[in-house]
Parts: structure tokens; C-alpha cells; sequence
């Protein structure tokens, strides 16, 4: 037993080795991604680790370790579960041998994510256990035990963590590191495996038939717990748990649900000894729906009557409101304080020499009323640059583009996606386009790496998780073979030659794909890369402004004219769209600032 | 007010605000004291405004109530001016000289902030401003900044100096332990002489 600070994720990491795992798969995602990056670090390891291509592919390579009897984690943020979600629906009927954990990040507040979907309601829809951490402590606890619950009900079980769960910090005492001792061993059973009418027919009734035995279970173990102090009653889950926790006074009873499903006969005895009962969770109302349906007419308070917003994350002074209306006095008070109005935004920006932004900038110039589909990575950024019309999820870049053209549009469609989210689900989307005759350009934003996750290795890469070399694949031959016959590949800080391919392109036929390559900023300076810097002449410089309206943060202004600062890391764009010729490589030895 | 001694980290993204609240973590640990935290993970990450909340003795939630910080450390002065109303009454801002304007200021043609009027828009509240590049370049490594910074608001935090340091030894990479035990020091004697009101919990 140690204590040690911890992040949520690590916590869930930590979990794993006790209990302990024996194979572990994942996509990398905002708020979920570094649970498989804390096991690729630990030294010695003795289970096989990978990232997927994508979460149906990670979630499916976990569920047959489970089926040969390992223990497996699958880790993703919570639209990965949808990807993953052909898989999970029917693994609930296959059940498993050994242990498996779906470890789905929900992301209330939509911190980094383009939805706040609740997967607690994949858990309802599926029927499988779901935990649902309210501290760091909780998750790390958690983690370590759901594979053993899983192997008790021959069922995948869902940890569903929230973003203050995942990336928020605290001590927590971790166990021993277990270590894996099984092999995977494959048994045959068609009639468990094999999901044809005859058999699932047979697998679903004895899905249901778990539920009751589940439903204790999660009581037994402590996950849904009450302490009953007086006539008024806090229902909470999650973080919310622990919001509630710390303004709650000593005379309102807590019940606190930390799984499901919930066990009804426990949770309607519990809130009939109350006058009336507030539920606070965050995203969809599930516990709620659940307090409601036990409540027997004990007036219930939360979403549903305007108490707790749908949207959003709490919070401990927003729970203190929430408590306050609802006729409970809070143990502390929240001052009310407004953030000073008037100054400007800090968004997040592609970095200082990142390639996506010479791209945006040729596209803008070439297909002056184009229409920029675009997809999910740094590159959403370029909406700051005018060049992304849409975003919506992994791969849309490709079928919303093929969609727009075939609705009729005659403008150019110029769609843009990264590599990784090419690889991840891409790939049909070119092939239906190019099958189905779409007319369109799409540019692959290729840095080798899966960067706005924080760098994970992909099939572009040329290295896995655990830097074992991988073949390094070829997306011009992906391309090709999908049929596109018009494939260019260029130096997106070579402008004159980016413009001359995006030109070329408009000019042809079909589906063309221009690929954009050169490493990320941030991995080539962790490779060493130094290119120089670059400076404005400023007796050269006329203040017209173009390489100020390129975007890139190492340009300021000063005295009206432009000043290049110590973030440049000599792509040397600007020099190249500069029309008075005024920037050019660095001459001085020390670096300005 | 909160039980806890709620922090507030302010900054840029890619300024060092996880190391420097790892570093308020890990003293709290060595201290045997409970803590929890808070911080911005990745898109935001990209020269974006992020936080790193941090709340010794916290025992629940990771967030810091606005209104509730005892203390904010800021790496950027405008940063400090759009978090201030974090603050608790009688708590304290420490802040580096400096800030970045966003980009978007510029490509928008909006009037550039003005630093002199940051600090005055700060002044109601006792602050505490260092140089923190300055400290970081005579200590010996200008990627030290983050670590001179909490070494100036040590004076401000009920932590003890060598628990910080520790944390700082245990996490800064081996190699520039001796430039970041520096900036510490130095960080730590800018703070003594930068105002701020009165020191400690």
C-alpha cells in the first residue's frame, strides 16, 4: 500500500496492474487517452498492449482476449463507443470468460469533444454493469475490480469516468502490482460464439436472466450505498457524489450510486423513508429516471423539473445552488463573482509552425469559394482560418464532402483530414466517394502522428505503442487502391508547390487526393529538428498585414510592423507569402524575445 | 471559505502548469496531507488559456470554487486579470511580469493589451509581481520559469519550503535539477520582496 498523487487515469492504470490485466487495447481520445500510455511506461510489462486503428477494432480485439480467458481493458472517450458500439451491443449476449473492461470517458462540459452523451445509457441499452467513479480513489478501486465482477457475470463491464475524474489529481493509495500469469486459450462453443438466429435467441434470456443477481451484487460490493439522517434526501452519482459530499449538511440523508443497474427494491426502500428527494448527476437523468420510477409518491426534484441543468458539468458551488433551491441550506457558501468582461479570448491555435496551416491558407487562395469539409484533430483549429464548414465525427470529413456533391453543389468541395482519423475510419468513406463517382478534393493532413491526442503512435508512424517498428503504411496506396487515380503527395511548406497541386487538382476529374506531409511541430522538435529561425526586415516591411492574417502566434505586431518572437520554428511560410519580402532566416545568433 | 487552501495556476498552454501543480501535489504528499486537483489535458493544451486548480487538505471535489482561491499563481498577467475573480477575500495573486497577446488580437486588429493597465486593473487585490524569465535566465535555464514562479508564491502557500523543493527534485529531469533548485531559491527571494500582502496561511 502506497499513497501517492495520482491522476485519474493513472489511478485506472494503477487499478489494472493489480488486478491483474492481461491485454489492453484503446483509441486515443480526450479524456481517456492516457490510461494506456501509464501501462506502455511500466517497466518489465507482462501483457500485451496496443493502440487500435479504432475503437470497434480495439473493442473487438479485447473481446476475444476475454474470450480465451485473459483479463482486457478497452479504453476510449465516450463517441468511441458509439464506433465500438456494433461490438459492445452483442457482446453482452456472447458474454466472456475472462474479465472485460470498456472503459468509456464521458466528457460533460464538452471540454474536448463534440458531444456530452451519457454512456451510462449504453450500459442500459446493452444491459451491462456500469461503474461510475466519483473520485480518483473510487476509480483506481474500481478499475482493479471490475474484472473480477465481469468474470462473475461472464459479462464486459463498463467503467465510465468523467473528465474531472480522468484529469483531476489526488492522493491515492494504490496495492501491489499482480502479475499476469494466464494464456490465452481459444474454446470452441458456436453456440456461444457464433451469433446466428438459432443461438442469439437463446443468449438474450440468459442476459436478462443475470440482471437481478447484478443488480445485488453492485449493493453488496458497496457501490450504492445510503445513510439515512432526516426527512430530506441527496440522490447523486458520479462527481457529483462528491460535489455533494462536501456541502451537505448532517441532517440530509445521501444516497450515493456508484453502478449500474441500480437494484429497484433497495432504491425505492431507501427514498420512501423521505418527504422528498433531490437527484443530482450530471448529462442524461438516469438516476432519476430510476428515483422516479421507485418513488411512490415521494416528490422527486432534479432535470426533470428545471432543478439540475441536462448540460454541462457541476460543480461544488454549482451543486450548492442546486441544493439551496431545492430547500437545503449548504454547508458553505459560494460567493457570487463574475469573470472581468472585456478581455480578449485565449483559444486554443495551431502551433507556430504547424503544417495544417500553410494548407488552410493555399486552399482558401485556390478554391476561393470552396467548401471545406473537415474532421476531428488539431486541424478543427483551421475554423480559426476560415477553411472548416463542418465537423460532426471520425472520418465525416470524406462522406460529408461525397454527400455535398452529390446533393448538387456545384461549388469545389476541399475536405481536409488527418491521418490517424483517416486510418480510423476514413478509409470507406474514400471508397463509397470514389465507388459512388462524388466529385471532390480530399487533403490528408499527414504528421505521422495522432497529435491532438497527445502524440500516440499510429500505422503512419512506423512504430506501436510500445516502439517496436511497424511497417510504415502507405496512404498513397490506400488511396490507389480505393480506387482514387489521381493521388499527389507535397511539402506543405513548399506554398508555390502546394498551390500548383491544389490547382492541378481543381482541374481533374473525381476524387482527388493531395496529401500534405511533414512531421508535427511538436514531435520534430522532440526529434531535434532545428530549422532556424526566421525575422522581419523591419526597413523592408510595408505593416500591410498578410503574414499577421496567416495566424501563426510567433508573428506579433510592433511599432505596426511585424515582429517575428522567440515561438517561430522556421517553417518559413511566412516568408513565402510575404509580398514585400521583408522576412527571411535569421541572422542575429541570439534568439530574439 | 472552503476547509482546504484552494490554489489557482493560470496560464498558456505549454507553460509548464501541470509540472508546476504536480509540484504542490507531490509536497502535499510528502507532508502526508490530502489534496486534490484539477487540470486542462488536450486540445486546449495548444497555446490556449488553461488552469490547474489545486486544493491542499481538499478532501472531495477538484474544482476550486470561484471566489475560493486563497492564492493564484499566474504565469501570464493577463491571464492573472481573466481569473481574478478567483480569489477569496484577503487572498493573494502572484504573478509573472509578463503576458502573450492572444494571436487572434492581432489578426482581428484589436486593441493590444496594455500592461500597465493589466497591472492597475489588478492593483485592488495584493499582488505579488516577479520576473519569472528574468529568474529562470540567471538561473540557468529559461524552462525553469515555472518553477521560479512557484518558488515566489512559496512564501504564500502553508507548505514548507523543503517539501517544495523535494517535489521540484523529484520531477524536474536529472539533469537540470541544480538549474531548477535555483530558480527556486530565486524565485522563493523574489517573493519575499514583492509584496502581497502578508505571507502564509
Amino acid at each position: 500500500m502506497k499513497t501517492q498523487y495520482l491522476l485519474g487515469n493513472e489511478a485506472i492504470a494503477y487499478g489494472c496492474l493489480e488486478a491483474p490485466v492481461d491485454f489492453v487495447t484503446g483509441y486515443p481520445g480526450t479524456p481517456s487517452s492516457e490510461v494506456v500510455e501509464v501501462l506502455r511506461d511500466v517497466p518489465d510489462r507482462d501483457y500485451y498492449l496496443e493502440w487500435s486503428v479504432n475503437e470497434k477494432v480495439a473493442l473487438e480485439n479485447a473481446l476475444a482476449a476475454a474470450w480465451c480467458g485473459l483479463r482486457a481493458i478497452c479504453t476510449m472517450k465516450h463517441v468511441g463507443l458509439n464506433v465500438a458500439a456494433d461490438a459492445l451491443m452483442t457482446s453482452a449476449y456472447t458474454g466472456v470468460t475472462g474479465g472485460l473492461v470498456v472503459m468509456s470517458a464521458d466528457d460533460p462540459f464538452a471540454h474536448s469533444s463534440q458531444n456530452e452523451q451519457d454512456s451510462r445509457c449504453y450500459a442500459l441499452f446493452s444491459r451491462l454493469p456500469c461503474l461510475d467513479p466519483s473520485t480518483i480513489q473510487e476509480a483506481h478501486d474500481m478499475a482493479r475490480d471490475a474484472f473480477a465482477l465481469s468474470e462473475q457475470f461472464s459479462l464486459p463491464v463498463i467503467l465510465r469516468p468523467t473528465t474531472r475524474v480522468c484529469h483531476s489529481k489526488g492522493d491515492t493509495v494504490t496495492g501491489e502490482r499482480a502479475r499476469s500469469t494466464r494464456k490465452g486459450e481459444f474454446h470452441r462453443d458456436p453456440r456461444q460464439y457464433v451469433v446466428i438466429p438459432a443461438h442469439t435467441r437463446a443468449l438474450h434470456p440468459k442476459l436478462n436472466e443475470k440482471q437481478p443477481a447484478i443488480r445485488k451484487a453492485l449493493v453488496e460490493r458497496g457501490y450504492n450505498t445510503a445513510v439515512i439522517r432526516g426527512p430530506l434526501a441527496v440522490v447523486a452519482s458520479g462527481i457529483a457524489a462528491a460535489y455533494v459530499q462536501e456541502v451537505l449538511p448532517a441532517d440530509v440523508s445521501f444516497i450515493k450510486i456508484g453502478a449500474y443497474p441500480v437494484d429497484e427494491e433497495w432504491l425505492a426502500a431507501q427514498v420512501s423513508r423521505h418527504e422528498k428527494v433531490l437527484v443530482i448527476e450530471e448529462l442524461h437523468p438516469v438516476v432519476e429516471e430510476t428515483v422516479r420510477q421507485v418513488a411512490k409518491g415521494v416528490p422527486v426534484s432534479g432535470k426533470k423539473d428545471g432543478v439540475v441543468p441536462y448540460e454541462g458539468e457541476l460543480s461544488t458551488a454549482a451543486v450548492a445552488a442546486i441544493m439551496k433551491s431545492f430547500g437545503i441550506t449548504p454547508t458553505q457558501a459560494y460567493p457570487a463573482v463574475a469573470p472581468v468582461a472585456d478581455l480578449p479570448q485565449r483559444p486554443p491555435i495551431l502551433c507556430a509552425g504547424c503544417m495544417h496551416r500553410p494548407v488552410f491558407y493555399a486552399m482558401r487562395r485556390v478554391f476561393r469559394d470552396g467548401i471545406y469539409p473537415s474532421d476531428i484533430g488539431c486541424y478543427t483549429l483551421g475554423l480559426q482560418l476560415g477553411a472548416v464548414d463542418t465537423t460532426i465525427c471520425m472520418g465525416a470529413a470524406v462522406t460529408i464532402g461525397s454527400g455535398i456533391s452529390h446533393a448538387g453543389e456545384e461549388r469545389d468541395v476541399v475536405a481536409t483530414i488527418g491521418d490517424s482519423t483517416f486510418f480510423h475510419s476514413g478509409i470507406p468513406g474514400l471508397l463509397n466517394a470514389v465507388y459512388n463517382g462524388a466529385r471532390m478534393v480530399l487533403v490528408i493532413l499527414d504528421n505521422r502522428i495522432t497529435a491532438m491526442t497527445g502524440h500516440q503512435p499510429n500505422p503512419g508512424t512506423g512504430v506501436t505503442v510500445c516502439g517496436a517498428a511497424a511497417p510504415q503504411v502507405s496512404i498513397e496506396t490506400i488511396c490507389r487502391a480505393c480506387g482514387v487515380s489521381w493521388v499527389e503527395t507535397v511539402d506543405p511548406y513548399d506554398l508555390a508547390s502546394l498551390m500548383a497541386t491544389l490547382r492541378a487538382a481543381k482541374e481533374q476529374p473525381g476524387v482527388k487526393v493531395v496529401i500534405a506531409r511533414q512531421p508535427c511541430v511538436i514531435t520534430a522538435r522532440r526529434a531535434n529538428l532545428r530549422r532556424g529561425r526566421f525575422e522581419v526586415d523591419p526597413g523592408v516591411c510595408t505593416a500591410c498585414g498578410v503574414c499577421i492574417g496567416f495566424g501563426c502566434p510567433a508573428i506579433e505586431k510592433r511599432d505596426e510592423k511585424a515582429f517575428i518572437t522567440g515561438l517561430c520554428s522556421g517553417c518559413g511560410v511566412c516568408a513565402q507569402i510575404c509580398p514585400a519580402g521583408a522576412i527571411r532566416k535569421e541572422t542575429r545568433t541570439e534568439g530574439s524575445r | 471559505m472552503s476547509e482546504s487552501f484552494d490554489v489557482l495556476l493560470v496560464g498558456i498552454g505549454g507553460q509548464g502548469i501541470i509540472l508546476a501543480s504536480n509540484i504542490l501535489g507531490e509536497a502535499c504528499i510528502a507532508e502526508g496531507r490530502s489534496v486534490k486537483g484539477a487540470e486542462t489535458h488536450g486540445m486546449a493544451q495548444r497555446g490556449g488559456s488553461v488552469e490547474g486548480h489545486i486544493r491542499i487538505d481538499g478532501k472531495f471535489g477538484p474544482l476550486v470554487p470561484p471566489g475560493s482561491a486563497r492564492l493564484i499563481i499566474a504565469f501570464d498577467m493577463l491571464e492573472a486579470l481573466r481569473y481574478a475573480h478567483f480569489l477569496a477575500p484577503g487572498g493573494t495573486i502572484v504573478s509573472n511580469n509578463r503576458f502573450v497577446v492572444p494571436t487572434s488580437v492581432y489578426m482581428q486588429g484589436a486593441p493590444v493589451p496594455d500592461e500597465a493597465a493589466i497591472r492597475e486593473r489588478l492593483s485592488s487585490r495584493p499582488l505579488c509581481v516577479v520576473d519569472a524569465e528574468g529568474i529562470a535566465g540567471e538561473a540557468g535555464n529559461p524552462l525553469s520559469q515555472n518553477v521560479a514562479m512557484i518558488g515566489a508564491a512559496s512564501r504564500f502557500l502553508p507548505l514548507k519550503p523543503a517539501s517544495l523543493l523535494g517535489a521540484v527534485e523529484k520531477l524536474v529531469p536529472k539533469k537540470t535539477v541544480e538549474t531548477n533548485r535555483r530558480a527556486f531559491e530565486m524565485g522563493r527571494a523574489a517573493g519575499e520582496r514583492c509584496g502581497g500582502g502578508k505571507a502564509g496561511a
